[in-house]
């Protein structure tokens, strides 16, 4: 007997020969479970990552296996390490160029509130300049963490309504960061 | 061992120096002098140039701010002479409003990114150099943050706040 375990099905009507159930969490289940995150690894956490990507923690348990390098193809943008203010433009710019559902994990300490480095050189937090969904605590995170915050990224891409990306709550998100 | 000791090189330099130079001393071997802006490129090229010294070697400028002094910036030359096996810290005190001094990449192409640091770090201006801008700092920065009056931590900082901690 194989234990390969399947996606449960959502809550939906069943009957002889079909099964109905909302458009929402059809698609939810579909891109919760094919996540492409994109890694942007500077420093320690991202061989934490390394690790969680590896056989021993393997996130591709989770449907995400293929990692994108280009953010066009991103669904997720994992910022794992110190940002340098001199980096906070590039790593906005990478944001930007990621497309619509697009979710965004600070793992670490230094990723959510610049850790350790409260000095003149380094960004406290990248939700100065982008919004956050999941802050990963740690310093480094164990992979375990890191697994933890990806499956709460994956809850809210679950349960994330189809309008929400053209709501004026999230327009107003993404204004407050000056962004559209 | 190195090949001069330290009298010998401080006679040579007072054979041509004389007066424009005084010891600060000689912490951990090495001979430290210092001089003013005006002598600075002359005594490099001195050091750098003369068959015997050979200083062909510059191994940092940086500066250090001081801020009780009346001249409160200090930058600092350290050079190495390969040859000899010897090595020699220049001081020069500047003001820290009137910050100049002359470059020294008139004499080593390797003083441009070391002059853009401090100059980036302190604000001290090597009047002659051929790109004098920042170098590791966001390039809008107004301040030069390793002046003493400059606050080490970033103010947007939010979870320090006293609150936070019961004070």
């Amino acid at each position: 007997m194989s234990d390969i375990q399947i996606v449960g099905a959502p809550p939906g009507v069943e009957g002889a020969g079909f099964f109905a159930t909302s458009l929402d969490q059809a698609v939810g289940l579909a891109r919760a479970n094919s996540l492409w995150p994109l890694p942007f690894a500077t420093s320690c956490c991202g061989i934490e990552f390394m690790a969680t990507m590896a056989s021993h923690y393997d996130l591709s348990r989770f449907g995400a296996e293929r990692l994108s390098f280009s953010p066009r193809q991103a669904d997720l943008l994992m910022v794992m390490g110190t940002i340098a203010k001199k980096m906070a433009p590039v790593l906005r710019q990478v944001y930007l160029q990621m497309a619509e559902p697009r979710w965004v994990m600070a793992v670490g300490a230094c990723a959510s509130s610049g850790g350790i480095f409260d000095t003149y050189s380094v960004l406290q937090g990248i939700d100065e300049i982008i919004p956050v969904d999941v802050y990963v605590p740690g310093c480094p995170p164990r992979p375990e963490a890191i697994i933890d915050g990806f499956m709460h990224i994956q809850e809210l891409v679950k349960t994330e309504s189809l309008r929400r990306r053209d709501s004026p709550e999230y327009q107003k998100l993404l204004a407050s960061y000056g962004i559209q | 061992m190195s090949k001069i000791t330290n009298e010998e090189l401080l006679n040579s330099i007072n054979s041509k120096f004389e007066g424009k130079i005084t010891v600060v001393g000689e912490p951990f071997g090495m001979l430290t002098i210092e001089t003013g802006t005006d002598g600075i490129i002359e005594l490099l090229s001195y050091l750098k140039n003369d068959p015997v010294l050979q200083f062909i070697y510059l191994t940092d400028i940086t500066a250090v701010h001081y801020p009780e002094q009346e001249k409160a910036i200090g930058v600092l030359y350290h050079l190495h002479s390969l040859v000899n096996n010897v090595r020699i810290r220049i001081k020069v005190f500047i003001d820290a409003v009137d910050c100049h001094i002359p470059t020294a990449t008139v004499l080593w192409n390797g003083a441009n990114w070391m002059e853009r640091e401090t100059y980036d770090l302190f604000g001290v201006i090597f009047d002659g150099h051929p790109d004098l801008r920042r170098i590791l700092n966001v390039d809008d920065m107004t301040a030069f943050p390793m002046r003493k009056e400059f606050p080490l931590e970033d103010p947007n900082r939010v979870d320090k706040k006293d609150y936070f901690f019961g004070r």
